[in-house]
């Protein structure tokens, strides 16, 4: 059953992928590694096109009248002057309604029930992740325990069972084909949470929680910025994406969970 | 001495409006050499630079924060609305002096003074802020968070909060003039377009500045009194607790950005008007729509209060309110639009004269086009999310608000020249600085679109991270570093020109550029006027225009 639906889900990113190797794209940009990401980089490429010729033309109209030395009689017709301007607000009624579609899709609703669900945290210069382990649970964190030297980044509370089996980790590591959840947090200034190569950006808030859901749909490494100034390590305030298989994945956390119960056998046994 | 006291501490508009240029120059000055230390440091991030040694990462945050208050806050704001305004406003509209000279004179003091607090930050141990120039809390709320982020952002709050007041006075003195002290038939409708930018530029002052000094003050309470507007409950710096009450830091964003917004427009709607009235003046046409474009003037400075959130699409507030900002935004477009394609109606029946003012409107209203086109793009939420913060972005505001402004800046020097020294600016050196300047901005500033769509942030000292290096973007980098080089180099011959200019230019007549608004006039007025601001397209035996001071009935 599990298997049928993830060959199903390996099959639709197939198609969508096609799908963005047939639609325009914007040479400057990063490949597209995100599901949404193709909508976003079609309506990017036709708004550049359609802006890029408008500029053209105005332009070209505006040498034409330097260089028309003669004074030409009468004024510019008034249709034609309306006209233009009537032309200029249907191209602006389309940006908005087509780029207004995406972003309802995107964030007017939550994620599906079944995506999964990973914590993102933004600290002077560091991004943190924390994936909820087998109790699919977020175990709570404290601000007051927070202590990083002693493995403890984000304050997760050893009182409460459920962050027992969280998993934190410095790479965010996500299964593609799988739509995932990321809840955005920071411990201390906003910061950016800005994937170019899956076209999501969003802010990072101390002192509220934000959600973002995509599906990460071709594997491979993807940087991960910050973009928004935090302070003198901005710049360097870097991490990684890693699109890997679900197998991949599945190993990948079985690895962090074996590694996570050895580091706290080791404690208890100290 | 007493007569160099009453020469600088004056009350006669003109001389303000010539002392507020002078100020807009020093900040300018200053305002290029920062960020042309920001554009060699990105090209050679090693490189030893005079005075600064090898420049660490809050050193040029430091030099972004201070580059961009310098520019958008001593340049843009105080040049076209304060300088411009001083100098001619009061005898466009045909009043013999400002409605409240005191507080006129008061509010460039004021300015003065929060121009050295600022550029004291520069100083000063721990250097200036380095949070940029919309200090986001809680970066900005706490010193602990950075260094330049202790005293170096009290003296930016400080020196920010007395411009406000300053811009207030001003916005004050303004807009009274404005409202009472017109001739009598100095209608709506007979104003030089000018006046009109002022105006709506005046109100959004009022408006604006006003939540821009609660914001910082409020700030400064955050940073000295206890209070907790902008830090939420449990924030922590360095492994600190500081949080203990419960602030939002998005407050500050929404205050920030209800005056950010409109600032832009405080700043390029005297040029709008100004460019106006040149295209009337050097195609010798009437303004063809006049109601028209005073209207979309103002429905500018009124949808412009509305839009504040599209700089907050990704801040973390809620979407529904990203689609209601993105729509408004778009709707700003439309007026927008009118202006553009009236002034393009203006230019194209051809004949114009190439006169070194109307170079530079014409530079304006291309860097308006090109810069302003990419608004509805990024006003668009989904390619925002994108986009935002990124060099598009720098591109963005860089050609519509920074090169449009600073090219009508030059326009209106060329222009008004003679009424401040009697002399014409010379053609020829005008024309070398208009082509060089012209072409330079586009390369620095062109390309920056094309590293934002690489995705490259804003505030990166430089390109090569931990985890991304964007090796594509160098040649992109050191080519906008040598553009931008060229464009402060070609800076020098305007300088060099007014310098040579005000001494030895050729000697003005009354009405150098056969215009027809009010300050062109060198004798009586009349007790009404009678005549629109732009009645130029007249046969030839009625001299070709009607001028605003001429009684209508003496041309019958």
């Amino acid at each position: 059953m599990l298997a049928a639906s993830s060959l199903l889900e390996i099959a639709r990113v197939a198609g969508t992928n096609i799908a963005a190797k047939v639609s325009p794209n914007v040479k400057w940009m990063p490949a597209d590694g995100a599901l949404h990401g193709q909508i976003v980089d079609r309506l990017m490429f036709w708004n550049l096109a359609a802006l890029c010729a408008i500029a053209l033309v105005g332009h070209l109209w505006l040498v034409f009248a330097v260089l028309r030395r003669r004074k030409a009689s009468g004024n510019f017709p008034t249709a034609v002057r309306w006209g233009l301007i009537a032309a200029f607000c249907a191209m602006y009624a389309w940006m908005a309604l087509t780029a207004q579609r995406q972003w309802a899709a995107n964030r007017y609703t939550g994620p599906s029930l079944t995506a999964m669900h990973v914590e993102v945290v933004g600290e002077q210069f560091q991004w943190y992740f924390r994936y909820p382990g087998a109790d699919a649970t977020f175990g709570v964190t404290r601000s007051q325990l927070v202590d990083a030297a002693a493995g403890n980044p984000l304050g997760l509370d050893p009182r409460d069972p459920h962050s027992a089996d969280d998993v934190v980790t410095s790479v965010l590591v996500l299964p593609a084909g799988q739509e995932v959840d990321l809840q955005l947090r920071s411990l201390d200034v906003i910061h950016g949470f800005f994937i170019p190569g899956m076209r999501l950006k969003q802010n990072t808030v101390p002192g509220q929680v934000l959600h973002i859901h995509f599906t990460p749909a071709v594997a491979g490494t993807y940087p991960i910025l910050c973009s928004q100034v935090c302070g003198m390590g901005h710049a360097r305030m870097q991490a990684r994406l890693e699109v890997v298989s679900p197998a991949d994945f599945a190993a990948w956390m079985e690895a962090r969970v074996n590694q996570r119960e050895r580091a706290r056998t080791g404690e208890t046994a100290k | 001495m007493s007569r160099i006291f009453s020469r600088i501490f004056t009350t006669d508009h003109r001389r303000l409006g010539i002392l507020y240029l002078y100020l807009a120059l020093a900040a300018v000055v200053v305002g290029t050499v920062l960020s042309l230390l920001m554009r060699i440091h990105r090209v050679w991030p090693d490189a030893v630079i005079p005075f600064f040694g090898v420049m660490k990462p809050e050193d040029y945050l430091a030099l972004v924060t201070m580059h961009g208050t310098l520019m958008v806050f001593f340049v843009l704001t105080t040049a076209p609305q304060s300088g411009f305004a001083n100098l001619v406003l009061p005898a466009q509209i045909g009043a013999q002096r400002m409605a409240f000279p005191h507080i006129n004179a008061a509010g460039f003091w004021l300015t003065v003074v929060a121009f050295l607090v600022l550029i004291s930050g520069g100083h000063i141990h721990g250097g200036a802020a380095i949070s940029g120039w919309s200090m986001y809390p809680p970066l900005s709320a706490l010193s602990a968070s950075g260094p330049g982020q202790g005293l170096g952002v009290d003296l930016w709050l400080i020196s920010i909060g007395i411009f406000c007041i300053a811009a207030w006075l001003s916005a004050v003195n303004m807009l009274a003039t404005i409202l009472a002290e017109r001739r009598a038939g100095m209608t709506w409708s007979r104003l030089p377009m000018t006046v009109w930018g002022w105006m709506v530029a005046s109100i959004l002052t009022l408006l604006v500045f006003a939540v821009l000094l609660a914001a910082v003050i409020l700030l400064f309470s955050d940073r000295h009194f206890g209070s907790s507007f902008f830090i939420p409950m449990g924030d922590m710096i360095n492994g600190r607790v500081v949080g203990h009450g419960d602030g939002s830091p998005l407050l500050w964003l929404h205050l920030f950005w209800f005056f950010g917004h409109p600032e832009v427009y405080i700043a390029v709607l005297p040029g709008m008007g100004l460019a106006t009235s040149l295209f009337a003046n050097f195609c010798r046409r009437r303004v063809i729509g006049y109601r028209t474009l005073a209207g979309g003037l103002v429905a500018i400075g009124l949808l412009g209060l509305a839009v504040w959130g599209h700089h907050m699409f990704v801040s973390g507030m809620n979407p529904y309110a990203g689609t209601a900002f993105a729509m408004v935004t778009m709707a700003i477009a439309v007026p927008s639009t009118i202006e553009v394609i009236g002034w393009l109606a203006m230019l194209w029946g051809g004949g114009m004269q190439l006169r070194t003012p109307m170079l530079f409107a014409l530079g304006f209203l291309s860097f308006f086009i090109a810069g302003g086109l990419t608004g509805p793009l990024l006003a668009q939420p989904a390619l925002d999310a994108y986009l935002h913060n990124t060099f598009f972005v720098v591109a963005h505001f860089h050609l519509v608000m920074g090169m449009a402004g600073v090219f009508s800046v030059f326009a209106g020097i060329y222009y008004w020249f003679p009424l401040m020294t009697g002399r014409l600016m010379n053609e020829t050196l005008g024309k070398l600085h208009f082509w060089i300047s012209l072409i330079a901005a586009y390369g620095t500033f062109f390309p920056m679109h094309f590293a934002g769509l690489a995705g490259e942030p804003r505030h990166y000292d430089r390109l090569a991270g931990p985890a991304i290096s964007f090796p594509s973007l160098i040649p992109v980098e050191r080519g906008i570093t040598f553009s931008a080089l060229l464009l402060g180099a070609a800076q020098l011959i305007f300088l060099w020109n007014v310098y040579i200019s005000a001494r030895r230019g050729k000697p003005a007549e009354a009405n150098p550029w056969r215009a027809t608004t009010l300050e062109w006039n060198d004798g009586a007025l009349p007790n009404r006027i009678e005549r629109g601001p732009y009645e130029y397209e007249f046969p030839p035996d009625e001299g070709g225009l009607h001028l605003q001071w001429e009684s209508a009935a003496k041309q019958e």
